[in-house]
This record gives structure tokens, sequence and C-alpha cells, in this order.
């Protein structure tokens, strides 16, 4: 214990770097504890880091992951930096947008989040990540976080109905937009997609590559809502609404439980539908064998690339005590296979992880191909649309989805889209062009 | 509890005079006994710690510079001010408040009529309790259950919401019924209280003016338009004081709506929603002081109208 006391404070991570295994600890790291927060899904993370390294000083609290626009997490660092004590030295967050705030210091005071790649995160590490996984993290070149899953948009088809229709999976956009004019009057009551949830410009407008929310630097960013590019996007919902197969419903109320259990007939969504929505009792629950994944379409003449719905990060705090114990434990939860591979329901981002967690859903003969989609996926994604500090999603649920509600069309909603997300970065700070 | 204790009428003479007496007795105004300060003693000092020190600490943010170089004058106010949320903020609260106060006037003051008018005391006595028990869901835990409600899916009172053309969540929560939907929230938790106040007020008014109108012709309505409501004015203005202060402040309502409906109740609604922006997204506590102040300003403007108007402190 005392030599392990003597050699804690300055690295006990480099031992555990690139994707351990769960071996169990050595050495347990005796120096200052660490606090860990977590959000409850989450919370298998720290039980898998606690069961392989059981002595570490570590103390885990259970917050609410800052989801659904809460904003906990930044609002939390915020009184702490005003007290100027309390900082919890590892944070899991839901979003992928809080390297935009928490690399920046407000007021004078220190920047929250740690630089992760000069040296507190092995390079080995960082670059085992999938290409542009660690994009939202990267502020300047500097990586401020690390992610934990990847949420890249797919193509969820029940394989099963297509070929009981004797459809073929569209191709392309306008491909997808013709098979919902003919399943509207062939099957009415089938949906290919909804738009009722706030990320739906991160799979419609994103794949699309409407320059709603183009990050040009720490505090700048391009909005450009008129283009041919965000108009087709939107026209395409416009009329999949109006007959009802992309319908303005959210796929976590309890409507669509209702109204489409069985009746999915394709969801362009991020991977986490799948444990999410078709894999799950409490959801559409569809039966092992039916669900399929295809690469993102492309719009015709143009080279595939897709969104990103969230895809969580792990944050390290620039004021820890014990920063060696905090890089150990955010590497240990982002790289592991005790926990990415194991536990994790998401697809990893850490790619030897990843490649793992694939065989192992493959292995459990639920899909009806293979899972390679979703690699093909998570390196398609558009880089044109940043992680700013404002939420698009916010601003989506707050000017489009009232809007749609009442009966406008998405085309006619542009500007005011644009209006919206140029007020909201300006006030928080942002130079809009 | 029948008394003939009035504050404002004609008869019973001597009882006035004796209570007059009473309180113009200087040893009874000049010398509170040790007892009276024992019981404002924990009150004063909480409304130092929690009212009065915090809204100091506020007016010294919202005249100080972001950077804490010095005295800004009123530049937090109109940067505030010049917000592209504060207008709707403040629409959406005018609204919302606007409503509910003349809902609360009219429905409160005619439910404790109707109460009181009641013969059967058992009936009073249930009815009364069954006014109050919403007020026992607090705050946060009566919007989950309007939450249901309101959810055409899972509304138990899911006729009336499709009778009214609405077959989804997303299209009863839009922006442009919320001020109606919080007001009924509102209602619904709140005046059942207000109701149990007013009736007590009523019980307070004395029989023989009643039984007086009665004898010189005047029927339920007229009791009711010329006596009743004359003489629980003061507690009708009391509540809409009350209530002002309350609705101004609205903020636990549009904040878990918002969440509850993804951010399309967007989570800067309410003035204090945006303030709370300000503070914790935005990290300028001296921007969300101003809103603070600008709060209060309003709310206590309304206020003194009210008092003024309603003869809140008028002896009688």
């Amino acid at each position: 214990m005392v030599l392990a006391l003597a050699l804690t404070g300055c690295s006990s991570s480099t031992t555990t770097s690139g994707s351990a295994s769960a071996a169990p600890a050595i050495t347990a790291d005796t120096g200052k504890p660490i606090t860990v927060w977590v959000d409850s899904d989450r919370a298998a993370a720290s039980d898998a880091y606690k069961a392989a390294f059981p002595n570490d000083p570590v103390t885990v609290e259970t917050y609410d992951g800052g989801a659904n626009g809460s904003g906990t997490f930044r609002t939390k660092i915020q009184l702490f930096d005003t007290s100027g004590s309390g900082w919890p030295d590892v944070v899991f967050s839901t979003q992928n947008n809080d390297a935009a705030w928490a690399s920046q210091g407000s007021n004078g005071k220190q920047a929250y989040a740690a630089v992760l790649n000069s040296g507190l995160i092995p390079d080995a590490t960082i670059s085992g990540f999938a290409k542009g996984a660690l994009d939202p993290c990267t502020v300047d070149g500097k990586v401020y976080c690390l992610r934990n899953d990847l949420a890249q948009d797919v193509v969820w088809y029940n394989k099963t109905l297509m070929d009981q229709f004797g459809y073929k999976v569209p191709t392309t956009w306008e491909e997808y937009q013709a098979l919902g004019d003919k399943l509207a009057t062939e099957h009415p009551g089938y949906i290919i997609g909804a738009q009722g949830d706030p990320w739906t410009p991160e799979i419609y407008m994103w794949s699309s590559k409407c320059q709603a929310n183009g990050i040009t630097g720490a505090t700048a960013v391009t909005v450009k809502t008129d283009s041919t590019e965000c108009k087709r996007a939107a026209s395409l919902l416009d009329d999949l609404r109006a007959n009802k197969t992309v319908p303005n419903v959210s796929v976590f109320s309890p409507e669509f439980v209702t109204n489409y259990t069985g009746k999915v007939l394709m969801m362009p969504g991020p991977a986490w539908y799948g444990g999410a929505l078709f894999q799950n009792t409490a959801s559409v629950n569809v039966p092992a064998g039916q669900m399929a994944i295809a690469a993102p379409l492309p719009w015709k003449g143009e080279d595939a690339v897709t969104g990103d719905v969230g895809g969580a990060t792990w944050f390290i705090s620039s004021h820890s005590a014990n920063p060696g114990l905090a890089a150990k434990f955010a590497e240990f939860v982002t790289t592991a296979d005790a926990y990415q591979v194991d536990k994790a329901p998401g697809y990893p981002a850490f790619s030897a992880a990843a490649t793992k967690w694939l065989a192992k859903q493959a292995a459990s003969n639920y899909y009806a191909t293979d899972m390679s989609a979703l690699t093909t996926a998570g390196g398609e994604i558009w880089s044109g649309w940043g992680s700013g500090i404002s939420s698009q999603e916010a601003i989506w649920a707050k000017t489009m989805t009232p809007g749609i509600t009442a009966g406008k069309n998405l085309v006619d909603l542009l500007p005011d889209w644009q209006k919206a997300i140029s007020d909201q970065y300006q006030v928080d700070g942002y130079t809009v062009n | 509890m029948k008394s003939n204790t009035s504050d404002g009428s004609s008869v019973g003479a001597g009882f006035l005079r004796r209570r007059s007496a009473l309180a113009d007795s200087p040893k009874r105004r000049m010398a509170p006994s040790a007892m009276s300060y024992a019981f404002v003693g924990p009150y004063l000092l909480f409304t130092i710690a929690f009212g009065l020190g915090p809204a100091l600490y506020a007016l010294y943010l919202g005249f100080t510079k972001r950077d804490g170089s010095g005295f800004a004058g009123f530049a937090n106010f109109t940067h505030v001010m010049k917000d592209f949320r504060f207008v709707p903020a403040v629409e959406h609260v005018g609204f919302f408040v606007g409503i509910w106060l003349v809902a609360l006037i009219i429905l409160v003051t005619f439910f404790s009529l109707l109460v009181h008018s009641i013969g059967a005391n058992r009936v009073r006595t249930s009815l009364r309790t069954i006014y109050y028990l919403p007020g026992a869901l607090a705050g946060a835990s009566s919007v989950m259950l309007w939450l249901f409600l309101l959810d055409p899916t899972a509304s138990p009172a899911n006729f009336l919401l499709r009778a009214m053309g609405m077959d989804s969540f997303n299209q009863v929560v839009v922006p442009s019924h919320m001020p109606v939907i919080f007001a009924i929230i509102a209602f619904w938790a709140g005046a059942g209280g207000w109701i149990v106040i007013m009736y007590g007020a009523l019980n307070n008014i004395s029989q023989e003016i009643m039984e007086a109108a009665r004898i010189d012709g005047a029927g339920p309505l007229q009791l009711a338009l010329r006596i009743q409501i004359p003489m629980i004015r003061k507690w009708i203005t009391y509540m809409v004081i009350m209530s002002l202060a309350a609705g101004v402040q609205l903020f636990v309502e549009p904040q878990f709506l918002s969440q509850a409906t993804q951010g399309s109740i967007p989570n800067d609604y309410s003035l204090n929603q945006l303030a709370y922006q300000y503070a914790f997204k935005q990290n300028d506590f001296h921007g969300a002081s101003a809103i603070s102040l600008l709060l209060l300003i309003v709310a206590l403007s309304l206020s003194a109208i009210f008092v003024a108007r309603g003869g809140l402190f008028d002896k009688e």
C-alpha cells in the first residue's frame, strides 16, 4: 500500500491503456478520491469499473445526464464555477455538444473540461476511436471528451414486411419518397419514418447536407436554410407527412406504440433506435428475425452522407485532484470490453469495442441481415453539421414542431428556422454568418 | 362558527366601541409582549435570509457589469429586454395571469357563495374538502398528473379532447393553448384553498345584516351582489394580489411541460424560465437579476393598484 501510494499521483492510468479487457486491478489507486457523475442507464458502466477495480476510491453519483435539454451538467458546473469548488472529476453526458461550452472558460473562469490529447489520455487510445467520433469533442484541435457511443443514422427496415408487400429497399431519398407515396395508397396505416421528435433535422436535414449548423470556429456558425439541400428534405417531409407515411409523432410517445406497433415498414434513425424501439418490449417490440439495417441513403447523384443523433460523451475535470484516476476511469468506460461490449446498449465509439459489439449482436440473431450498415454509416457522418453550443433539437422543437402541428409546411417554415437558429446562437455569444 | 363579530357592520355598536377601545389602547399598541417578538422573530429571520437578502443581492447584480467592473446603469435591463425571447415571454405570462386571475375572481367567488348557500352541513363540508383536495398535490406532481390528462391516448377525458379535434399530445400542447392550460392547472390546484378562505370570510358576515337584507326583500342574487361580495371585497383583493405574485413567477409548469414535450413548449416560455436560462445556461447572473427585478417592479406596481382599489388596508 505504501509503495502504491508513492507511485500514484503521477499516472496510474497508463497501465490500462488501449482496449484493456477487464483484468482485475493489480494495484489499487490510493490517491485522492474522485467523484463520477453518470445517468441511471450508465450506472452499469461505473458498476463494471467497480467490479474491475474494487479498491479504487471512486464515488459514483447519479444525475439526469443532461437529457432532454435539461442542461443539468452545464447548470451545475456553472454553480461550482461560481462557488469555486465541488466539481465532479468525471462526468457522463447524454449530449454531444457539451464540449462547446466546457472547453471555454466563461467570465474569466477556468474551462471545466481538461484537454485529453496532450498526455492525459494516451494517443493510442485517442486514435482508437472511430473516424469522426471525437469531432463533437474537438475544439481547435484539442480533444475535450471521449465519446461513449456513436449515434449515426442508418435506415432501419422490416424485412419481413418488405418481402410481404413486394417492395425493394430504396437506394436513394427520391426512391424513399416514392415508396412512401406508394405505401400510402397500397397499405395505409403503415409508416416509413416519424417526424415528431426534436432530432428530426438530425436525421433528414443533416443527411441532405442542409447547412443549418455550420460551426466554423469556437464561437462562429454559418446558418443557411434556404438552400436546395434544405428545401428538398423539407419538401420530402411535407409530402410524407401529408400522406401519413412519416407522421408528426414522437417515437417515444404512447401514441407511437399504440398506433404503429407492427406497422413500421422503415425508419431512418440513429443506431440506438435498434435497442430503444425495435428490440424493446416497452416500444414497438418487433419479433426477432424481422428487422434489418440498410446503409444511409444518398440523394440521387450524390454520395451518401448521414447525421448523428446524440452519442454520449465523458468529460474529465480540469480541476480534478487526481487526474490520473479520472483518466483511468474515463478510459475504462469508453474502451473496456467489460462495459462497452458486455453491457452497453449503444454502438461503441471505440472501434475495437465496436467490432466485438457487432459480433455479439450478430450472434444474438435478432436482426434479419448483418449489421455492417452501422459501420458504413459510422464513417459517413457529414462534417458540415457541427456541435455548437445551441441545441438544434431545442430550436426545432420550439420553432418547427408547433408549426407543422398547426398545419404549416416545413418548406414555408425554413426562413423561421433560419431566424430561430441565428437568434439562439447570437444569444449564446456566437458570430452568425 | 356563527358569530356577530362583524368588521363593517353598523349593528353591535357596543362591540365596535369595545373593539376600537382595545385598538386605541396605548398599552396594547406601544408595548408588544416578548411573546410577539418570539412569534415574529423566526419569520423575520427567514424573510431576511431568503427574501430580502437575495432581493438586495439581485439589486446589486442587476446594476453591476457582467465582468464585475462596476456600475452598469440600465445596461443589463436593456440587454435582456432586447433579447428575442423577452417579449414572447412577457406575452405568455401576461395572457396566463390575465386568464387565471379573471377565472379566480369569478369562479372562486361563485363557488364560495354556492357552498355557503347550501343548507345541509354535511354537503357543505364535503364540498369544501373536495374543492381543497387538488391543492394537496404540490406543483410538480400536479403537472405530472396533467400530462396524462392532456394526452388523448392516455387521458380519461380524451373524448373531450377528441371532440375539440385533438388526437395527439402534440396537438394539445401547441403554444397557443398554453396560457389556458396553465390557467386551468393553476386554478385546479389553487382555487380550493381560496374557496375555503372565502367561505370563512362569508361566515364572518353578521347574520343580522343578512337577516335585515332578507326582510327588505333581497333574493339570493341581490344578497350576493349587494351584501356578500362587497363585504368580502378585501379578501378577493388579497387573493388577487397573492395570485398575481405567484402567477408572474410561473416556472414549474412550463419547465416540466418543456421536458415532457421534448421542448416544443420552449424552456424559455415564461419570464422566470428566461431568468433561469440567463443564470444557468448563459452564466449571466446579472441579466437574470435584471429580469427578476423587472418582475418585482411589475408585481409590486400591480399589487399597489389592487391594494388602493380594493381598500385592503382601509380602516373600517
